[in-house]
């Protein structure tokens, strides 16, 4: 019994990177068993999701606040005062210690630019899939492969 | 020294984000230009003066050592830095120099090849990838590598996927392409993350120093390890990571495919070398061993496999891109072997190989140009019909296959030598087993071009109709330099070592 609890324990504390494996695993099983040239990026995307999930993750620090400067009232804006706000009560239970312990604030920055980049990709790759559609009147990669066989055992057999 | 007083001292010490920024911008410009003939002037002024920036840079490494250049300010720890360092400036000068070849020969093959209005997008994507080129080979910080990774890879996607006015095929190569590239850039990703909760730092060398003090680190280093090779696996089509290497090249416009081989592959085999020798260190016992058993087996394997393939292909360009595999394995055994003296050999076979496949890809396309050919069975009579692309073929073709007196032969004896003084005899015998399989598969084109007679049509002989002047200077070019190599490699084989001995030391 005890050993079932620590294993859901551990199980659960470590949550996320169990969600982010299976949406690894997920994403690449789309990737490579799907025919269709849609499911296909479908499959991609997810599998590029489950790492900004991965960053995101290892930027969380037990107990840590949104990286927000604490000191900083200038701001009018009211997410900041009521981050503050949050801040200051914690810090006000915590026996009024002057340090704030901050999540990590990069890992965010660069899943930015990571998402970025997976639109690129995305829409890169829809583009072409229209433009095989075009081309060949199908998104089928069965059949597309039939197309080409022929077209190129056509080209041997001139 | 008098070399280096040329340059203007501002260009020496903003040269690393000038290489990086310079086309970023022009290409920007460039894809809204109306005209192809501007966008082409723009493109080959931008590339002439990377080349020139990468030159200056690598010859201030060569006198004055390693420089650092903090982006906006920002020192390394927390910003992001631009390091030229004996690793990287070679492969600088040889992506800005493959980008001028490629541009002036871009400018004749892109009326054959690609639709009139995608002539100056073209351009603009063609920038974009050499920007994104560039800036993963420059940059000191691992996240920004991955940044550099995709905007090159997104620009080639494109680009490869221009060749469809010539043949549709093109756009399914450009889209497995694009899921098998994903698929590796998004697993070097992984790799960095991991690495990142591991260090806390994403700068290159602060990782190699946290690395170190941590003797290899935990299981999460190694898992990032294995993360990292494989995503650059896939990038540099490691052997059996290598599905979209054929494709891509076979069916893409002739620029590109010559740009692709000589510098994308070969961008990616640097970081290769940057992360294991450099981030991370053959002396731990996980990276000796992946060293030993994958990347030697795997290059090896890779060698034999992909050259026996070339033999069979119908296609000249795929014959091309199985032998350009099959190089790839050269590469991985100089590196597996992990001596001075064989990684030395394999980043010289690099550069050779960008030289000897960029040359063999001109000839190819100009063939094309004139005649529309690309298989195998064409070059019947070649010899006769185009002598200078012939000759340009066959030198390339001789360099390939090792040849004395070309550069293919100076870093296959390295290689060979390097095998051999570690003890690798059976190395040895692959490496010539597989230059015997490249006289098969580069032969018989030869055999066609030089002993068969021109193809008669309707009665008539085809007459004989040499490529323009702009795709023969960039061909000869290329196969002048592969001779000065094979005749006398001093500046090369020197920077092959400088960058040896940088990452392991030592050495003679």
């Amino acid at each position: 019994m005890s050993v079932f609890m620590m294993q859901s324990t551990t199980l659960f504390s470590q949550f996320n990177y169990i969600a982010v494996i299976i949406l690894m695993m997920v994403g690449l099983y789309v990737v490579f068993a799907s025919r269709n040239l849609i499911k296909k990026l479908v499959g991609l995307s997810v599998f590029q999701t489950s790492v900004f999930l991965l960053y995101i993750t290892i930027s969380k620090v037990s107990g840590g606040q949104p990286p927000i400067l604490v000191e900083d009232h200038v701001s009018s804006d009211e997410a900041l005062a009521a981050a503050a706000t949050q801040a200051a009560s914690i810090e006000a239970a915590h026996g009024g210690a002057h340090h704030v312990v901050y999540s990590n604030p990069l890992p965010h920055v660069l899943i930015l630019t990571a998402i970025v980049v997976g639109v690129a990709t995305l829409a890169i790759g829809l583009s072409l899939v229209v433009r095989i559609r075009e081309a060949y009147g199908c998104i089928e990669e069965d059949r597309i492969e039939g197309f080409d066989f022929d077209y190129t055992l056509e080209g041997i057999s001139k | 020294m008098t070399m280096l007083d040329i340059f203007p001292n501002w260009l020496l010490a903003h040269g690393p984000a000038f290489l990086m920024a310079l086309p970023l911008l022009l290409a920007a410009i460039t894809a809204i230009l109306p005209n192809e003939k501007i966008a082409w002037f723009s493109s080959f002024a931008v590339t002439l003066i990377c080349t020139v920036t990468a030159f200056a840079l690598a010859l201030n490494n060569i006198q004055n050592g390693v420089s650092v250049y903090p982006l906006g300010g920002w020192d390394p720890p927390h910003g992001i830095a631009l390091v030229i360092d004996a690793l990287n400036a070679p492969i600088l000068v040889l992506i800005a120099f493959m980008a001028v070849i490629t541009i002036i020969y871009a400018l004749p093959a892109t009326i054959a090849e690609v639709e009139p209005k995608k002539r100056a997008p073209f351009y603009a994507a063609f920038l974009l990838c050499m920007a994104g080129l560039l800036g993963m080979v420059v940059t000191g910080d691992a996240f920004n590598v991955f940044v550099f990774l995709e905007v090159s890879s997104i620009a080639t996607y494109t680009l490869v996927a221009m060749g469809a006015s010539r043949d549709r095929r093109a756009l399914r190569a450009a889209y497995n392409y694009l899921i098998l590239g994903s698929i590796g850039a998004t697993f070097f990703v992984i790799g960095i993350g991991f690495l990142y909760m591991e260090t806390g730092t994403l700068n290159m060398a602060g990782m190699a120093r946290i690395l170190h003090d941590l003797e290899g680190g935990s299981r999460v280093a190694k898992v990032a390890f294995g993360f990292i090779i494989v995503g650059l696996g896939l990038k540099l089509a490691m052997f059996p990571l290598h599905m979209w290497l054929p494709g891509a090249y076979a069916y893409s416009p002739t620029p590109v495919t010559t740009f692709l081989s000589s510098t994308a592959t070969k961008a990616a085999l640097y970081l290769l070398l940057r992360f294991i020798f450099f981030v991370f260190d053959p002396d731990f016992e996980y990276v000796a061993s992946v060293l030993t058993y994958v990347l030697v087996t795997l290059g090896v394997v890779g060698m034999l496999f992909a050259s026996m393939q070339a033999i069979f292909q119908i296609d000249a360009r795929r014959m091309l891109a199985f032998s350009s595999i099959a190089q790839v394995g050269y590469m991985l055994l100089g590196i597996g072997i992990a001596t001075t003296a064989s990684v030395a050999a394999g980043y010289l076979h690099l550069i050779n190989h960008a030289i000897i496949k960029g040359g063999l890809f001109l000839a190819l396309g100009a063939m094309w140009y004139r005649f529309g050919i690309t298989r195998i069975s064409d070059f019947k009579g070649m010899a006769k019909m185009m002598p200078w692309t012939m000759g340009a073929f066959t030198i390339s073709g001789f360099s390939l296959i090792g040849v004395p007196f070309t550069a293919g032969f100076v870093s296959k004896y390295q290689l060979a030598t390097a095998a051999a003084g570690a003890g690798w005899w059976w190395a040895v015998g692959v490496i010539v087993v597989t230059s015997i399989l490249a006289i098969f598969y580069i032969g018989q084109a030869l055999l066609l071009a030089y002993f068969q007679d021109p193809p008669k049509i309707e009665g008539r002989t085809v007459a004989k109709n040499e490529a323009p002047l702009a795709m023969l200077v960039p061909m000869w070019m290329l196969v002048f330099a592969s001779i000065v190599i094979g005749m006398r490699g001093g500046v090369i084989v020197d920077a092959s070592w400088r960058a040896a001995i940088f990452l392991l030391g030592g050495g003679q």
